[in-house]
């Protein structure tokens, strides 16, 4: 008869699941690679200063970032082009720091609300002024424990 | 395929690092209270190295104008005071682990800044103060241990520090202009 008719005892054969893990893995790699960590998103730009003595802050979730800096062009309309201080996502005044250290100590458990330290991080072409306002409230607030953030610097000699 | 896969992940895994936030770290004084008597602790002149800096980030050292390259050298000369110069400050006998009774310096170093001195000019300040620190407790862990002061035990690291006291005022901020 027909060369055509199909065979009715003949079934499809099962896809081969041999790639798989190989797809899976191609998965893993691309997320791995365009996830970032969820950082504040900086309005303000600012070029850490440089240091030789530094020390490690160790323990990430116990620090808590003050950011100061020159406003981005985008905001230099409303906010200037001195330097500004930087709170979570938004800007704020050195009044604010208060609040925003009582929120951070919110956030932390019990026992471990007097190990935060304040990271400063600071433009280098900053003034004093406002590091001394912001380490006043600080103190009013007594958070203590200070973090200058610097960048390595090169060993002269 | 899934070996050549594994391979890459562990490389990746071993290769990357979270940036570590790096930076000098200070503890700030609490704020005194505010019925306390302030009882100006006195210092002798000699026993102060009174660093100023000034808005044009110009330093002087006890009413000497420096280089910032000079501080290093300025303060450990300062903390030593190796011919018991009658200008460099008084020692005091004292009882220190490991050492015996040694002569520890009473030298107190206070900076003061203006409100116009820049952060990075701070920050290298207290970066030659704390490098000369650091060289002073090298020295004395080296004398006596020949090791570096990173790598002794906590015990000897408490004695060394003792004996190379390192104190750093800052002074209270002067709201001079009263303005922010």
């Amino acid at each position: 008869m027909s060369k055509f008719r199909k065979d009715g005892g003949k079934e499809l054969p099962a896809i081969s699941t041999a790639s798989l893990p190989d797809i899976v893995f191609m998965l893993l790699f691309f997320f791995m690679v365009s996830t970032t960590m969820r950082d504040v998103e900086l309005n303000v730009s600012y070029v850490q200063p440089q240091a030789k003595e530094l020390t490690k802050l160790e323990k990430k979730d116990l620090v808590s970032n003050i950011h100061v800096g020159v406003p981005l062009r985008k905001f230099q309309k409303t906010f200037g082009s001195e330097s500004r201080i930087q709170l979570n996502d938004q800007f704020a005044t050195v009044d604010d720091i208060q609040q925003f250290i009582a929120s951070e100590r919110e956030a932390r458990k019990e026992e471990l609300r007097n190990k935060l330290t304040t990271s400063l991080k600071v433009d280098r072409y900053t003034k004093m002024g406002i590091i001394v306002d912001i380490k006043q409230e600080l103190r009013k607030a007594s958070a203590l424990k200070l973090n200058y953030s610097a960048l390595q610097g090169a060993e002269e000699n | 395929m899934a070996d050549i896969a594994f391979l890459l992940l562990i490389f990746f895994l071993v290769s990357t690092t979270m940036d570590v936030d790096t930076g000098i770290y200070k503890k700030l004084p609490p704020i005194p209270e505010k019925d306390q008597v302030e009882d100006d602790v006195k210092v002798k002149k000699r026993n102060v190295l009174a660093i100023l800096v000034n808005r044009n980030d110009e330093l002087l050292v006890n009413g000497e104008l420096l280089d910032i390259s000079q501080l290093r050298e300025k303060t450990k000369e300062f903390i030593l005071n190796p011919n018991n110069d009658e200008n460099l400050p008084e020692k005091q006998i004292k009882t220190v682990p490991y050492f015996g009774d040694v002569p520890v310096s009473k030298g107190l170093v206070s900076l003061q800044n203006d409100r116009g001195t820049s952060y990075e000019m701070y920050i290298r300040v207290q970066d030659e103060l704390a490098i000369a620190a650091r060289e002073l407790k090298d020295e004395k862990a080296m004398q006596k241990w020949s090791k570096k002061y990173s790598e002794l035990d906590d015990d000897q690291q408490d004695a060394v520090k003792k004996y190379v006291p390192m104190a750093i005022s800052e002074a209270e901020p002067k709201n001079v202009g009263g303005k922010r």
